[in-house]
């Protein structure tokens, strides 16, 4: 198939990696991958902040770029949840979705030897609704074990500008978050959102903590 | 009122209202889940609430005058009041007419949102809570923290030190049933004494003129039967338009509220009785800001709630601030999209934005209540309202950066040259609000987009 790419603005600047693995696993299944060059941001912080003119202007950027496209695949359920409901694309898909639900596969091939938990970000979770197939994925890599997160559903603060506007409170949210990653045992935090790992990293990295916030692309990609 | 960070942040510094919430929600949420899972037809119910209260709304005008004319036939009263100030008068006068010096009141929301116990304290008449917890809240001129249980943010140590200062000195015993035992002593006489007793209601039937109150513990049924005078005050929005309709509801209540299958006391009833409870019934119909919800196509569903608080349990951020944060009688994600129509969103500007879009609110709501929507919607308004010029300016220099991929490379250039490749402890406000708790990764030496053409 031809796939093409939207890295989203945060994968782009701060989570590059992400998409670079997102574009090995793609690749290693035998499909194409094209890159957009005009592409940049999809609106989502604009409309969460209360821009909505702003947004509508970004998301109707983002639909001219990428309609033409039978499948599009972006490293962020955030981002995919945006551009279904205020844009009304269905030709766009978060990763795992993407592998699971429209390509019918499990097993990618990978290798990562770890101990990892799972974060199910809530946009994962309640807009873009990509189930388990995270999970089902991270079952099929080998070397790989899953632990169980205490209160995993639960928001690990970041929600935008609310990280900023409502730092203190954000912050307790991701103690919490963090707290329960430690006591997991995980090596390794993953999930399907950057923004979310930005959070949750930038926790970790503040108690110099020895666990990593990783993609799930980058585990994918692993071999 | 204070905005909302800055009162969350007081609250977060209380580590006993922390741990107490966090019991507290975590046991109803538990609870909840289970009850609802039981229910093959959730779904169906939820869509059902939702339809009924659509209904109600669009066609509220003609419920309203339907249920006063049923509410006159019965041989009650009906009083129509634009706002606090008229509908507090209303009681303050039906109380003085009867020379009642006190009159007990059923657990209402209403009512608090309304201030009747200040009104009335001005007139000179005293307002007994008879709600356990709102007992204990007035006792120590505290106020509620969540819809449904408002002393949440108290354990039960708390309780029996108010209960020793206030109306059991010498109580030691700190067990549920003894504290139980002591509110009831107290309450028994207050019960009997008055001449008024006031409630909300959570339903009001259009086609029967009936009033419905759901509570726990048989207290608000005393104050709908004993007093031979009895007002209630209804927000105009509490409207179901048929008998009926409450099969819907007395199912999605209970379970979303306190996880229980079946409300243990529903108490309904229909104008005036001969020789059988009240004999004088006022029913006071109130406004309050709630026209206004209704003219915004999108706020307006805010008005389908029914003050289950499932959505205060299972959101993260009431969780951890407590309702008090709010600084309204409506707190957790409903009362951050309910405050805002009802005060103005010059008065609560910052509720809106008191949320992550996390989404749980959502998922439980029983009458499906698009909370993120609502408070994406109020988060425009807000900004049009209140926001500062130089948030303006930077999220306008944002979107005219994201409208072009060569300014937004060089943005992000400019961005990996002033950060180095090591995590960034320090950043100047206000992003020094995210580096004060996290570090941040910074930009990578190499975009994506680099990568890909370089490829």
């Amino acid at each position: 198939m031809r796939i093409a790419l939207f890295v989203t603005c945060v994968g782009d600047t701060l989570f590059p990696e992400a998409g670079r693995a997102t574009v090995d696993v793609l690749e290693r299944l035998g499909h194409e991958v094209v890159f957009p060059a005009e592409q940049t941001c999809c609106g989502q912080m604009h409309l969460n902040s209360g821009y909505r003119r702003e947004a509508e202007r970004l998301g109707a950027r983002f639909r001219t770029l990428f309609e033409e496209y039978e499948l599009v695949v972006a490293p962020s359920s955030s981002c995919v949840g945006h551009v279904r409901e205020l844009v009304g694309m269905a030709n766009v898909f978060e990763l795992s979705e993407l592998l699971v639900v429209k390509l019918g596969v499990e097993d990618v091939g990978a290798t990562f030897p770890a101990r990892v938990a799972y974060h199910p970000t809530c946009h994962s979770l309640r807009v873009t609704r990509v189930g388990n197939a995270p999970r089902r994925l991270l079952g099929k890599v080998r070397g790989l074990e899953l632990v169980e997160l205490e209160h995993a559903d639960e928001c690990c603060g970041f929600g935008g500008t609310f990280a900023i506007k409502n730092a203190e409170t954000s912050s307790a949210m991701l103690a919490d978050k963090c707290d329960a990653l430690e006591a997991s045992g995980a090596d390794v935090c993953t999930a399907v959102d950057g923004s979310c790992l930005l959070q949750i990293g930038g926790g970790l990295s503040r108690r110099a903590s020895n666990m990593r916030a990783l993609h799930l692309a980058e585990i994918l990609a692993s071999r | 009122m204070s905005s909302f960070p800055e009162a969350a942040r007081a609250e977060l510094a209380n580590k006993q209202l922390r741990t107490n919430l966090r019991h507290a929600t975590e046991t109803i949420r538990a609870k909840r889940m289970r009850v609802v899972s039981e229910l093959p037809d959730w779904e169906e119910l939820r869509e059902a609430g939702k339809r009924i209260k659509q209904d109600v709304l669009a066609n509220l005008d003609r419920y309203l005058v339907e249920f006063e004319g049923a509410v006159q036939a019965r041989g009650g009263r009906v009083h129509w009041a634009r706002d606090a100030a008229e509908a507090n008068e209303l009681v303050v006068d039906i109380a003085r007419r009867h020379d009642a010096r006190q009159i007990v009141k059923v657990k209402s929301l209403t009512t608090d949102e309304i201030r009747l116990n200040e009104a009335l304290a001005d007139a000179g008449i005293g307002a007994i809570e008879t709600d356990l917890a709102e007992l204990i809240l007035q006792l120590d001129g505290d106020w509620s923290s969540h819809i449904l249980v408002p002393a949440i943010h108290r354990n039960r140590n708390e309780i029996r030190d108010i209960f020793a200062r206030t109306i059991a000195p010498g109580i030691e015993s700190s067990e549920p049933a003894d504290l139980a035992e002591a509110s009831r002593l107290y309450l028994r006489e207050r019960f009997l004494e008055a001449k008024v007793g006031v409630s909300g209601a959570n339903f009001g039937i259009a086609e029967t003129g009936t009033l419905v109150v759901v509570e726990s513990e048989g207290n608000g049924r005393m104050c709908t039967t004993l007093p031979p005078v009895l007002v209630t005050i209804l927000g105009i929005e509490k409207l179901l338009p048929r008998f009926a309709d409450l099969e819907v509801f007395l199912q999605l209540l209970p379970r979303s509220s306190t996880g229980e299958r079946m409300n243990p006391y529903t108490s309904l009833w229909t104008g005036v009785t001969p020789r059988d409870g009240p004999q004088e019934l006022h029913v006071v119909l109130l406004d309050n800001g709630r026209t206004n919800a209704l003219a915004d196509e999108v706020g307006r569903d805010a008005l389908h709630c029914i003050r289950c608080s499932a959505c205060l349990n299972v959101c993260p951020v009431y969780s951890r601030t407590g309702g008090h944060a709010y600084g309204s009688v409506y707190p957790g994600p409903i009362g951050a999209i309910v405050t805002p129509q009802l005060q103005g969103i010059e008065q609560a500007g910052s509720l809106p934005f008191a949320s992550s879009l996390c989404g749980a609110c959502y998922e439980v709501c029983p009458v499906k209540i698009d909370i993120p929507r609502i408070l994406l919607h109020l988060r425009e308004k807000a900004v049009d309202a209140n926001a500062s010029r130089g948030e303006r300016t930077v999220m306008r220099l944002a979107a005219w950066t994201f409208s072009g991929a060569r300014r937004f490379a060089l943005a992000e250039r400019l961005g990996a040259a002033v950060s180095g490749n090591r995590p960034i402890h320090r950043l100047p406000p206000p992003l020094s609000a995210w580096t004060r708790t996290r570090d941040l990764k910074p930009p990578a030496r190499e975009t994506f987009r680099s990568w890909w053409r370089r490829r």
